[in-house]
């Protein structure tokens, strides 16, 4: 019981990213028509937000302490972030919680990165055939992930969550199992929270609000709303610009759970699809439900006791999912019919 | 002698009742037509012959084959060839090889692979598909892509792809639909001249002009039920089928 | 799209062809391309290629997980290598084999579906053989280091005879390696090319190309298009497990690398490059690939200032890091951008470049030619 908990848990977090990257798929797909195989490098951009945040603060201020010198005899050195040398405590403050104020950055420049690809590549191929449309994002992606490699490097960087939720809470000893069984890192909690939060206020915003309504409508039937006169072209570049927003502060947020590099996008990608097509195309319910579905999944088959039974099963779990699911329910869990099936 | 029998055919979507156990036959040799105002059920009435939908109940005898549960192609090796509401064409292929397609899913079947043959040394299979092409005034245009014809010459192509597989039953889905007065007329002519073959037809269609100049024998579907048959002239007279299908107005 | 030509204009044409590659390097030398390790590898993936083209080109089924069969094919030609000795033919022959069986088992699964979810199993199909290759395979595969020849395996045909030295392929005594693997790859290609030219041509080809224009007309005209889907789905992938044991044949190491999806885009990227459904079209997008991933990755910045050299000092250290951002390391980043610059601008790759500049010879020189593909009917 504790284990299964355990790995439920362990689940949700990946499961969480995947829900936020299959969503802003889906949303891509369902109301502008369009695959969009650069939607990884979008949630590496948003990492990579959070790894230049925190290099611009972590610029240090070098004094020279004319009282000591090192042990080498050398006038001893003292770096200080210039945010703490002129900001002081909230200085301190920004650098310790980098990553999550990150966000700030990482919106505005996210809604720029999605209304520049929409309209400089993107609307051009709304009538262009599928086989084009992944064609042409999965180059752009290639072309952004090379841009990131020749600025950071190739090697990961990994980000601090801040000190607060540096460490893990002992969820089990709370729940009544034996203590040191269920430890669970605080961050991870947060970043459920957070993934929990953007789902809704997707989910909200789409509900509630008249321009949600219109796309909505354009998900369902594309050509009549274009029909009653409604401008869904400038609708689309909006809803470009929130899905890249979506997938960047997935990425935000997940750089002190995975440190981030310049393929982790490709990675994700990859099975962010299967998540999608599982979920059903053009259904942002499928999406969610089935990025926790598989999160979980994969978490469970990669528990020892599984993998003694059906070994190998954690590396292909996800896409046997898809492969099933796909020809049990060819449209994928909520997909619904005509969708991709010309 | 009777080609086709459709005995106590059903069929609902959800709750809606789109054919109401329907009999209908035709005979051999004959032009059949089915009329009825919209949503009478003439479309899904077509496609439960053809193996588009499975009738709920009933039988579809061609012959004395049960199409009922017969994949599509199953049923056109059968015979039985289809002429679309819009034109169905392989419109990035040339018309030349739009016709060479149906002949060799004739003479060959299925499924035949044969990686290694040349196509264009295949002279009876060319040489019918051009003499098809030229039966219908498309001869000269063989090498063109067919996706850039007009409507009514692919209307005109579609039809010597059926023909080309000299089927025993031609079943038609308004082949005037959206076509010009003279583009109708034109394939009334072509209808008429390939009636010489002996093809049986049904031809499901709105205009009452191609109707009564190409119909041996008229049945009128509405709401899901025949409500009347027999010679063009009797139904044109059939209060009843004014009724239904003009809501009074006569003809 | 592609000009039909008469059995002798075939014959022609593939004689043509095949003068062209087997001199490959005597022409390709003043470009810096004629040594046999990079034209090995435009003969490889030019077949790799090519069977990716006759699903893709002619069916319209884009396949995500051909890199499946590549390894499939690298994995088998080494065990022949291990367990019948270094001649290429039995590692080829088997290599094709068991791709065949494992394109049959997959594509009879994928081809239930089409469009994108069809891409989407195939890509499943590729991570996961990719996934297990690196895990629970890894007696068959020898996992992250890669399946290699070594000196205590039975090789049954040439058993002991040399017991020192690295184990190099070698058919009846030519090595495969250097210009020998090069003309041994180049032959392969040039059968490949010709069956290739064959289906184009066949009855079999023009059914694959109705599949890609309208599968439900098809099936009322009494074709079952899954039978030629799949059909074609098998030759393909025997084209790329032949590739990947000419990999193996001229270098005999497999890794499951060469199973990853990027590989798969990679073959994917060749045929659109060159031009998917056309004959040539492939080949000459793979060997491009090839031929700039090897002379742009072997720049460096010393290369560069040498180019640049002509230019004033201010001016040269700006353009000197630019051109260095695509060069070396960066070179992906000069497929990304001609990927995407192809796919926007000439969708039918670089064939219908060519058509389109024989067109404007002929436009220019006799007016009153209509063109007949694109006159309007009437």
């Amino acid at each position: 019981m504790d284990v299964i908990l355990l790995q439920l848990l362990n689940g949700l977090d990946k499961g969480g990213a995947y829900a936020l990257i299959a969503l802003g798929l889906t949303l891509i797909f369902g109301t502008l028509g369009v695959v969009n195989f650069a939607h990884g490098a979008l949630f590496m951009l948003g990492a990579f937000c959070a790894v230049s945040f925190n290099a611009l603060l972590s610029l240090e201020l070098v004094t020279i302490d004319p009282e000591k010198t090192t042990a080498w005899g050398t006038p001893l050195e003292i770096r200080t972030p210039y945010v703490e040398a002129y900001m002081g405590d909230f200085g301190h403050w920004i650098l310790n919680y980098s990553v999550p104020v990150s966000i700030l950055l990482a919106i505005p420049v996210m809604l720029l990165v999605g209304f520049i690809m929409e309209r400089g590549l993107i609307k051009h191929f709304y009538n262009r055939a599928h086989a084009d449309q992944i064609l042409v994002t999965f180059g752009l992606a290639i072309v952004l992930q090379e841009i990131i490699k020749s600025i950071f490097g190739a090697n990961p960087i990994p980000q601090a969550a801040p000190e607060t939720v540096r460490g893990a809470a002992d969820i089990g000893a709370a729940l009544g199992f034996d203590p040191g069984v269920i430890v669970y890192p605080y961050w991870r909690m947060v970043y459920l929270g957070f993934a929990a939060a953007i789902i809704a206020a997707v989910f909200a915003f789409l509900q509630f609000t008249t321009f949600g309504m219109v796309v909505r409508a354009g998900m369902a039937d594309r050509h009549t709303v274009g029909l009653l006169g409604i401008n869904i072209e400038r609708r689309f570049t909006i809803v470009f610009a929130i899905a890249a927003v979506v997938a960047g502060l997935a990425g935000v947020m997940y750089t002190p759970i995975l440190p981030p590099d310049y393929h982790m996008g490709m990675d994700f990608l990859v099975l962010s699809f299967v998540v999608v097509v599982v979920g059903g195309m053009g259904s942002l319910p499928g999406a969610v439900a089935a990025g926790f579905l598989l999160g979980i999944l994969q978490s469970f088959a990669s528990m020892n006791e599984v993998k003694a039974i059906l070994p190998g099963i954690d590396q292909i779990i996800i896409y046997l999912v898809a492969v099933v699911i796909l020809l049990v329910r060819p449209r994928g869990l909520m997909g619904r019919k005509g969708v991709m099936e010309s | 002698m009777e080609i086709l029998r459709v005995e106590g055919v059903n069929k609902s979507f959800g709750g809606l009742r789109a054919l109401n156990n329907v009999n209908f036959s035709v005979e051999q040799g004959t032009v059949h037509a089915i009329i009825g105002p919209n949503g009478a059920g003439k479309s899904t009435f077509l496609n439960c012959m053809i193996g588009r939908l499975a009738p709920d109940t009933g039988s579809v005898m061609f012959g004395d084959i049960s199409l009922t549960g017969m994949k599509p192609y199953e049923i056109n090796q059968v015979g039985v060839s289809r002429v679309f509401q819009t034109p169905e064409i392989f419109s990035e292929l040339s018309l030349l090889d739009n016709v060479v397609i149906p002949t060799m899913a004739k003479r060959d079947g299925t499924f035949s692979l044969r990686p290694f043959k040349r196509l264009d040394r295949d002279a009876e299979i060319q040489d019918k598909a051009l003499h098809m092409l030229e039966d219908v005034g498309l001869a000269e245009k063989k090498d063109v892509i067919s996706g850039s014809l007009s409507r009514g010459d692919k209307r005109r192509l579609e039809l010597a792809m059926c023909l080309s597989q000299d089927p025993k039953l031609l079943l038609l889905d308004e082949p005037t639909a959206g076509m010009s007065r003279a583009d109708t007329n034109n394939t009334i002519d072509l209808l008429k001249r390939i009636a010489d073959r002996g093809i049986t037809k049904v031809v499901i269609e709105h205009d009452m002009h191609v109707v009564f100049s190409l119909a041996d024998k008229v049945t009128v579907l509405a709401q899901g039920t025949i409500i009347a048959e027999g010679k063009p002239a009797d139904i044109k007279g059939d209060p009843r089928v004014q009724e239904a299908y003009l809501g009074g107005a006569h003809l | 799209m592609t000009t039909k030509l008469s059995p002798t204009g075939d014959l022609i044409f593939f004689a043509v062809f095949a003068v062209a590659v087997l001199t490959m390097p005597v022409w390709l030398a003043p470009v810096g391309a004629g040594y046999p390790d990079l034209l090995q590898k435009f003969a490889i993936f030019g077949l790799f290629a090519t069977g990716f083209n006759l699903l893709f080109g002619l069916t319209g089924y884009l396949s995500f997980g051909h890199a499946a069969f590549l390894g499939v094919g690298s994995y088998t030609a080494v065990w022949s290598f291990k367990l019948l000795g270094m001649n290429p033919i039995p590692a080829a022959i088997l290599a094709v084999a068991t791709s065949g069986v494992f394109a049959l088992a997959i594509g009879y699964v994928s081809l239930r579906r089409s469009g994108i979810y069809f891409s989407i199993l195939t890509l499943a199909f590729a991570q996961m053989s990719y996934n297990l290759a690196y895990s629970v395979l890894t007696p068959i595969t020898n996992g992250e280091t890669g399946l290699r020849v070594l000196q205590s395996d039975p090789r049954l045909f040439d058993g002991a005879s040399e017991s020192t030295g690295p184990l190099i392929s070698n058919l009846f005594g030519v090595e495969m390696t250097g210009w020998g693997g090069f003309y041994f790859c180049a032959v392969v290609l040039l059968v490949g090319f010709f069956i290739a030219q064959r289906i184009f041509r066949s009855p079999f080809g023009i059914m694959l190309r109705a599949v890609k224009t309208n599968q439900n007309r098809m099936t009322y005209t009494g074709l079952n298009p899954r039978p030629y889907t799949l059909a074609v789905f098998v030759i393909s992938g025997m084209y790329a497990g032949l590739a990947g044991a000419l990999m193996c044949i001229t270098d005999p190491l497999a890794g499951a690398e060469r199973m990853q999806w990027t590989a798969s885009g990679e073959v994917v990227l060749m045929t659109i490059l060159g031009g998917a459904g056309t004959l040539l079209g492939p080949i000459f997008g793979a060997a491009l690939i090839k031929y700039f991933e090897n002379i742009f990755s072997a720049f460096n910045e010393q290369t560069l200032h040498e180019i640049f050299s002509f230019l004033p000092d201010f001016l040269e250290a700006p353009v000197v890091s630019i051109a260095g951002l695509f060069v070396g390391e960066g070179w992906h980043l000069t497929l990304g951008v001609l990927f995407m610059l192809i796919v926007i601008f000439l969708p039918g790759g670089i064939m219908e470049g060519v058509s389109r500049i024989g067109r404007l010879f002929k436009r220019g020189s006799s007016k009153a030619e209509p063109n007949r593909q694109t006159a309007p009917a009437e």
